[in-house]
């Protein structure tokens, strides 16, 4: 018995698109349907897509993709100053100043391998920090961050429209993408649909067959005749496309950027929301920015005062000692509650939600030989 | 007896290993289309030769010429694509991959070359690459298996697919370090034959192996190496007679 896998990763796609696109309804019994969060959700999937791509293929563990992410935004924010307010320039310029950073920056990081790897990256990217706050503060407006201001040139709008009065809003060709809106949304989420098609035929090709080769054993790769170097350089550098196209949705949906966006905790996140979801998977990735931005954006809004409301019921002598305990995980303490989630998932289920649900699916589905027609392992590199 | 190009020389190899000599005035020339064997009891040398080959390690001093070309200081992957190709000791496979996709592999760097940013054509749509692994699987025997992940494989199992992802890139110069170690009686003689049956068909073997069997029944030519030194170079009969070799190597070990 032969299934088609090229028909199955069209049903993959499809049903992929369905779900984002009609995230606005799916969420809405969880709360979660508005766009400025769903935009979230679309953005950092493609980060973390992107990142997958790096990670899950080749298993070079970058702890500065934050820095394209940074990168992207800026240049976008000064594609809206500069040139126009149109959101379609803006990513190109994201996305190309993305990938000319991410040469550099791969060339001389992938001159090492395994956890000097790691630190390089991670050096770079907090570099890129403290530059951003220090020297290049005419590029980046260090703390105050870059943003539009009301005498910014904008030379290509000037020449089709009067200068409105207060700040003009990113659009696309009249559509409205900064200020929370749906148009918004739907970029993002279009975008993601296309990233995610990429990245599924990278996934599918002999160019992403040989970067599991690589992970895989890179010294035997050598000694059958390829060139590695290049093969780690283009993934490098087409994950770094993928944050900066991540960075440039960030500013087009809020064009306000500050370099805190490159701070090696915004590094941490990438990988955290990649191996929550599920290393090496297409979908797991997605899954994991989804589930990270969401109980970010539930548990940062807890407080104190919310947390008596929902434990109100109980006696004072219980209520206020649980109370305290509890706000140490919600709120700023957030961290702490990711933190605990992060280590017993690395623990007990290192394949992250993915595997999650693969063993579910098992469970329910004991039926022997049918591993391949299970929807969830169409999601695998191809195994 | 017609004088054969000469596709390997070693010439006057030297390695050291800090104040061990691993190799010492190493010369040996292997001809075209012949199997040659190196034997000799552990420790001689026999991989770091090898090693020097394919661009593991840099000799010291000497210089390894291949098809007219001097190798030694090339890349590894420059000097596979010249068509040397090593089967190693201990099997260096692609442990995560499925066997297909481990000979599919290199079937890829012979047919697309060491880098194609090929990011967006479908590995399903190569069927020439498929064939060609597939292929190649069958001869090994491991055709059967060909989904299952390489990790799983017994080591006897790993090399048979080592030698097919050799085999697939139709070397010119095949090196195989003991390539029936850890293998079955049976496995052991379906590799003699398969061996056998490229000889003289544009590529040339050089084979390591313990097992006298495999050697006497293989080799055209016999290098005997012994701590470093070349002690013995000749046509099988003659090293089997010659008396240096009995007392270092087969007198000791048998
Ligand atoms: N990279 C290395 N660093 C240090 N010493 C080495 C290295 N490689 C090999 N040696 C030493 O060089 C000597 C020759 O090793 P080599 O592996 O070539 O022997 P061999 O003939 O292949 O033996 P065997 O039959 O056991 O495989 C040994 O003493 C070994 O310990
Ligand atoms: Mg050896």
């Amino acid at each position: 018995m032969f299934n088609n896998p090229a028909r199955n990763d069209w049903m993959l796609l499809a049903g992929f698109s369905a779900v984002i696109l009609c995230l606005p309804i799916l969420l809405e019994p969880i709360g979660a349907a508005y766009p400025a969060l769903m935009q979230k959700f679309c953005i950092f999937g493609i980060f973390a897509i992107g990142f997958n791509i790096l990670f899950g293929l080749t298993g070079y563990l970058s702890f500065g993709h934050a820095a394209f992410l940074g990168v992207g935004s800026y240049a976008a924010v000064w594609s809206f100053k500069l040139f126009t307010m149109n959101a379609i320039p803006a990513i190109v310029m994201a996305v190309f100043f993305a990938a000319a950073f991410a040469v550099v920056v791969g060339y001389v990081c992938l001159r090492r391998s395994g956890i000097y790897f790691s630190i390089l990256t991670l050096a770079f990217a907090q570099m890129c920090y403290n530059l951003a706050y220090s020297v290049l503060t005419p590029l980046t407006n260090g703390e105050t961050g870059l943003q539009l201001t009301l005498n910014d040139p904008r030379v290509v709008d000037g020449l089709f429209f009067e200068p409105s009065a207060g700040l003009p809003r990113v659009d696309l060709f009249g559509l409205p993408i900064s200020g929370g809106g749906y148009a918004g949304f739907y970029l993002c989420a279009i975008t993601l649909i296309v990233c995610f098609y990429i990245a599924m035929r990278i996934f599918r090709s002999p160019f992403g067959m040989m970067l599991r080769a690589i992970k895989s054993n890179q010294n035997r790769m050598r000694y059958t005749g390829f060139n590695t170097r290049p093969y780690l350089l283009a993934a490098f550098v087409i994950s770094g496309m993928y944050a900066g196209l991540a960075g440039g949705l960030m500013a087009a949906t809020d064009p306000l950027v500050g370099a805190e966006r490159m701070q090696w905790t915004a590094s941490g996140e990438v990988v955290l929301m990649t191996i929550l979801g599920g290393v090496g998977t297409l979908v797991g990735p997605v899954l994991g920015a989804a589930v990270i931005k969401y109980f970010e954006n539930i548990f940062s809004s807890f407080d104190d005062h919310a947390l008596h409301g929902v434990l109100g019921f109980l006696p004072n002598s219980i209520e206020n000692p649980i109370v305290s305990f509890l706000s140490l995980f919600v709120g700023d303490g957030w961290n702490l509650t990711l933190g605990v989630v992060f280590m017993l998932i690395v623990i007990f289920l290192p394949g992250g939600i993915m595997e999650g649900l693969r063993r579910i699916w098992n469970l329910f589905n004991r039926r022997p030989g049918n591993r391949d027609a299970m929807p969830v392992a169409q999601t695998q590199p191809a195994e | 007896m017609p004088t054969r190009n000469v596709v390997l020389h070693v010439a006057d190899v030297h390695k050291s290993f800090g104040g061990l000599h691993a190799l010492s005035d190493v010369d040996l020339q292997v001809e075209e289309g012949t199997i040659h064997a190196i034997i000799g009891p552990n420790g001689a040398g026999k991989s770091t030769l090898l090693n020097v080959c394919i661009g593991r390690l840099a000799p010291d001093t000497g210089a390894v010429v291949f098809d007219g070309q001097v190798i030694t200081g090339k890349q590894p992957h420059e000097i596979n694509q010249m068509g040397v190709v090593r089967v190693f000791q201990t099997p260096e496979i692609f442990p995560d991959l499925t066997l297909l996709q481990n000979v599919m592999v290199p079937a890829f760097a012979k047919r697309d070359g060491a880098f194609r940013l090929n990011a967006m054509q479908s590995v399903e749509k190569r069927t020439d690459i498929r064939d060609m692994a597939l292929h190649w699987l069958e001869d090994v025997g491991l055709a059967g298996q060909k989904d299952a992940i390489a990790a799983s494989l017994s080591r006897g199992d790993k090399r048979r697919l080592e030698l097919a992802m050799g085999l697939v890139q139709n070397p010119r110069l095949l090196l195989l370090d003991e390539p029936t170690a850890g293998m079955s009686r049976h496995d052991t003689n379906s590799t003699i034959d398969l061996l056998k049956k490229f000889k003289g068909r544009g590529m040339t073997k050089v084979i390591i192996e313990h097992d006298m069997h495999v050697v006497f029944s293989l080799a055209d030519r016999i290098t005997v190496l012994a701590q470093g030194r070349i002690i013995a170079d000749g046509p099988p009969d003659e090293v089997r007679g010659n008396p240096k070799v009995q007392e270092a190597y087969l007198g000791g070990a048998h």
